[in-house]
């Protein structure tokens, strides 16, 4: 609390209207062996703290590495001293949404096993185990074995009174096959919000995925290349989560909505404008954000602004309906209260509105997966995100998939290769025929994603039930550059 | 002093072991904005301290790398040592191991304190951008950006007596341009001071960029002659320089390695000359002249702290002629040691400015720049990706007009076969990389047969 009362008290004697301190202790590392021999290891810990202020209708930013009363002092007046600086280069802004005072609280991400708690030996033992297993299956070339995991340590604290200390952390384990002639098949757990425990099948049966994955890889090295033309596509979580990151997630972030990344991260077409209007998808699209599901990636108790978590729709009987803000687009928005979507990946970052965990509904009365397959009569199953690529509006993209099946007659046959298909996001999530039920819905997730200068990376999951698009477009990248 | 944390942490050890201390003091100030207005503004100071680790056992050498930001005291500097050295432990033999770098002559500048941005770096740069800001507002059009003035010093030292001290100055500037109109564009630029940005000639192209794209023409996809914006060539080359790690090659899962095992060394790429290189000590885009590898990979090894770097050709005269090598690949494969360099220059035979390309063209599209390039094939580097801000249409020596945005499937290898001219190389930003690696220097490039595979309606 020093610390906090040295920045604030500081930001304040030098007028700051608002002002927030973050104390920031992010520790992230992961181990990678190839055919069970260690290649890369990492573990690095960023600490530090950084203050925001609003000053004079101006805001500045400023970060140090010195976790200190002098350290927070002296980042509030430079913080002041850059509001100043570039004051008549801020436009005529509203005033940030409010949000209540949130005092004293702690919020800790449920998990058992710290990932770091694990020695680095068992580590790497296990995933040289995992190696080894995968290795001596026959058509294996080689094996890749990695882990990523995570561990933040965070205090916020700000002039209205907050003051909020909160742990998270998060891991993603990753096996990945190559074949002789170099094709590729990685396992297709997610990153998730739990400790070590996950690798130790807890959430995740990683023994049957691994026994699975040579076979997978053979079917890829086997498979017969797709014949470009339109089909439907029956598409499983492990694959949609991505599509819906990239066309539904980012899409509905107002700081996009609004402008404010259109130098890098990009834009996107559903406009504030559009709000209530907007026929995004088929009547079957049911898109919620959320920041309070356990074990989700981008769950928290509060955000780096100090906005308690929550739940809402982006999307509902296919219209637009939401947005995921943080206070200053909430405020330019004329919303009351933040969606509390502030995120920044350290100390030295600024936070910025990142992904909530971002899903798409099931149909609670919807089939499975094999009914979902068994109404198609031309199409392709898609499982497991690959290549991914959108624009920077959110409209016309290209995604690929780990492993491609033909449907035919509603009968799964052989895998396909070169498969990837192009659409504008609104006539895809419009073609949106079927929606499986809650048994077919699964959790996946991006643990990197980045936006923001100077970029920051971040993490959010994304859930999906099964679902059927009908006439998509598919190119084969493969023979034909998809031209 | 910075210094003293680094020799703090190397008198931590064990007598007898060998140790490394990277610490690096990074001092930034930025500005952001968009629709006339800034949005956000930061001033930053991070201290980050590497220490490694080497173990000797009868089976060989094993390391442990630990990192730390912000500050540290003498108990979390210990800690700091024994978690590196409880990782060699853990680690086993290093596939990387070398014997570490030695002392050599004493680096003049290893007293010298870390390099400052202060906030004060910032008010000549926004004083221009309220000019820029101010010079668009009154035109009816609206700017987007960001720059950044960024100096990262670092320091560098080993149990065997190496001290190395380096400091890299980096400034960019990454700007859009819209108009009312619905009509956008991009310009990048980078340099080591903010001065050297030049924010008013930004605004310059911008508006020339503009002007181009006041006749809309929609095209369908298909296979065009392209004219590709150094940015894109930097884009493009940074996927191919990424690639070119020597180990993964010689493992056969990259472009760069052959079936079965070796790499395509010596292979002819291009039947232009074309040459793609790296020097620590390219003008105005020099880098640290020797080794700092904060942890091991592929494409860089702990062990070679300390190497000096020199002049690198990967690609010369059109054929591949080097991989990114660590010691031991080197000695592995035989080959030079030539490890990753920090900047990268692609020249061809040809030397025209821009507007001679576009006079020499009957029919073609200037590509401004590209956007979320990704794998699509690894073995082939077969990338997708979209342009972004600007596909500009060339008839007759002259832009008409600007046409709608693609997608496209290509391998920036493949591609160099159709290079059929070359402009001259300047220094440019790649888009995508503009955020990790900005020292480019790239030509304007003909490229035949594009492929473009889709049409995309967004600006």
């Amino acid at each position: 609390m020093r610390i906090a009362d040295a920045a604030l008290g500081r930001a304040a004697a030098l007028g700051a209207a608002h002002a927030a301190v973050r104390v920031a202790r992010m520790r992230q590392g992961g181990v990678l062996l190839h055919d069970g021999e260690l290649r890369a290891a990492q573990d690095v810990t960023d600490s530090g703290l950084a203050v925001r202020v609003r000053h004079g209708g101006a805001w500045g930013f400023a970060a140090v590495p010195e976790m200190t009363p002098e350290g927070a002092a002296d980042a509030a007046a430079r913080a002041v001293e850059l509001a100043r600086c570039t004051a008549g280069l801020f436009g005529p802004a509203a005033e940030p949404a409010g949000e209540p005072v949130h005092r004293d609280r702690t919020w800790v991400s449920p998990h058992r096993l710290a990932p770091f708690a694990v020695p680095e030996s068992q580590r790497v033992a296990l995933l040289a185990d995992w190696a080894a297993r995968l290795t001596a299956a026959p058509g294996v070339a080689h094996a890749v074995t990695k882990v990523r995991m995570a561990h933040e340590h965070t205090f916020y604290a700000d002039l209205a009174g907050s003051s909020i200390t909160q742990q998270r952390v998060r891991v993603h384990p990753m096996a990945i096959v190559m074949s002789h002639d170099g094709r590729t098949q990685r396992t297709l757990g997610p990153p998730v919000a739990r400790g070590w425990e996950y690798l130790l099948g807890e959430a995740w049966d990683w023994d049957r995925e691994l026994a699975g994955l040579p076979g997978l890889l053979a079917g890829k090295v086997a498979a017969e290349p797709v014949r470009p033309g339109r089909y439907d596509l029956v598409m499983a979580p492990s694959h949609l989560w991505l599509t819906i990151h990239e066309s539904v997630g980012h899409a509905t972030e107002l700081d996009r909505a609004l402008g404010h990344e259109v130098s890098y991260a990009g834009g996107t077409f559903a406009t504030p404008d559009k709000l209530g209007k907007l026929r995004y998808g088929s009547e079957l699209m049911h898109v919620t954000a959320d920041r309070t599901t356990e074990h989700e990636l981008a769950t928290a108790g509060y955000d780096d602004e100090g906005v308690a978590a929550q739940r809402w729709d982006v999307v509902r009987g296919g219209v637009l309906c939401g947005y995921q803000t943080d206070r200053a687009t909430a405020g330019a928005a004329g919303q009351p209260r933040s969606t509390g979507c502030a995120y920044a990946e350290s100390a030295r970052h600024l936070p910025i509105a990142r992904l909530a965990n971002v899903s798409l509904r099931p149909d609670p009365d919807g089939p499975d997966t094999d009914a979902l397959i068994a109404g198609v009569t031309d199409g392709i199953y898609l499982a497991g995100s690959d290549s991914f690529s959108i624009d920077m509006q959110r409209r016309q993209f290209q995604f690929s998939a780990q492993t491609c099946l033909r449907i035919r007659n509603g009968r799964l046959a052989g895998q396909l290769r070169g498969v990837a298909y192009q659409a504008d996001t609104l006539s895809f999530w419009r073609a949106l025929r079927a929606v499986g039920g809650p048994q077919t819905y699964g959790s996946f997730g991006a643990d990197l994603c980045g936006k923001g200068q100077p970029v920051q990376a971040a993490a959010a999951s994304h859930g999906a039930p099964a679902a059927v698009f009908e006439g998509i477009r598919v190119v084969n990248t493969g023979e034909e550059d998809g031209a | 002093m910075i210094q003293e944390t680094v020799e703090r942490a190397l008198a931590f050890g064990r007598p007898g072991n060998h140790y490394l201390a990277i610490a690096d003091e990074t001092s930034a100030a930025h500005l952001r904005w968009a629709r006339n207005a800034l949005t956000s503004n930061g001033s930053t100071r991070t201290r980050d301290l590497t220490v490694v680790a080497f173990a000797g056992g009868a089976a060989g050498v094993a390391a442990g790398a630990v990192s730390l930001g912000g500050t540290a005291d003498d108990d979390t500097l210990c800690e700091l040592v024994r978690a590196a050295e409880r990782a060699a432990g853990h680690a086993g033999p290093a596939p990387d191991a070398a014997p570490l770098v030695p002392a050599g002559e004493a680096d003049p500048q290893w007293e010298r304190p870390p390099e400052p941005v202060t906030v004060d770096t910032l008010r000549g740069a926004a004083a221009g951008l309220g000019e820029l800001l101010a010079r668009f507002r009154s035109a009816g059009q609206e700017l987007y950006g960001y720059t950044e003035q960024r100096v990262r010093t670092t320091y560098l030292a080993s149990s065997t007596g190496l001290r190395r001290r380096h400091a890299q100055p980096t400034a960019l500037a990454d700007l859009t341009a819209r108009d009312g109109d619905g009509r956008s564009t991009w310009h990048g630029t980078s340099g080591e001071q903010l001065s050297d940005v030049g924010l008013a000639a930004a605004g310059d192209r911008l508006a020339e960029r503009l002007r181009w794209a006041r006749r809309r023409l929609e095209l369908p996809p298909g296979r065009y002659e392209v004219l590709l914006s150094p940015a894109c060539v930097a884009d493009l080359m940074m996927h191919v320089y990424l690639a070119a790690g020597a180990t993964e090659a010689e493992d056969g899962g990259t472009v760069f390695g052959r079936p079965g095992g070796g790499s395509r060394i010596g292979e002819r790429l291009s039947a232009l000359p074309l040459t793609l290189s790296s020097d620590p000590a390219e003008a105005g885009m020099s880098c640290a002249p020797f080794v700092v590898a904060r942890s091991s990979s592929g494409i860089r090894s702990v062990f070679d702290n300390g190497i000096p770097l020199a002049r690198t050709e990967w690609i010369a005269g059109g054929t591949l002629a080097a991989l990114v090598q660590t010691r031991r690949s080197a000695a592995d494969t035989g080959r030079p040691l030539t490890p990753e360099v920090d900047n990268l220059t692609l020249r061809g035979p040809g030397g025209a400015p821009a507007a001679d390309l576009i006079a020499g063209t009957r029919r073609g599209l200037l590509v401004n720049s590209l956007w979320y390039l990704r794998d699509l094939d690894p073995r082939r580097l077969l990338l997708t990706g979209v342009t972004r801000d600007g596909v500009y249409v060339v008839q007759d020596g002259e832009v008409v007009g600007e046409a709608n945005n693609f997608r496209f499937n290509e391998s920036p290898v493949e591609l160099l076969d159709r290079v059929r001219e070359t402009g001259a190389t300047e220094r440019t930003m790649p888009r995508e990389w503009g955020d990790y690696f900005t020292r480019t220097a790239m030509p304007t490039l003909r490229v035949a047969d594009f492929a473009m595979s889709a049409v995309s309606d967004a600006i």
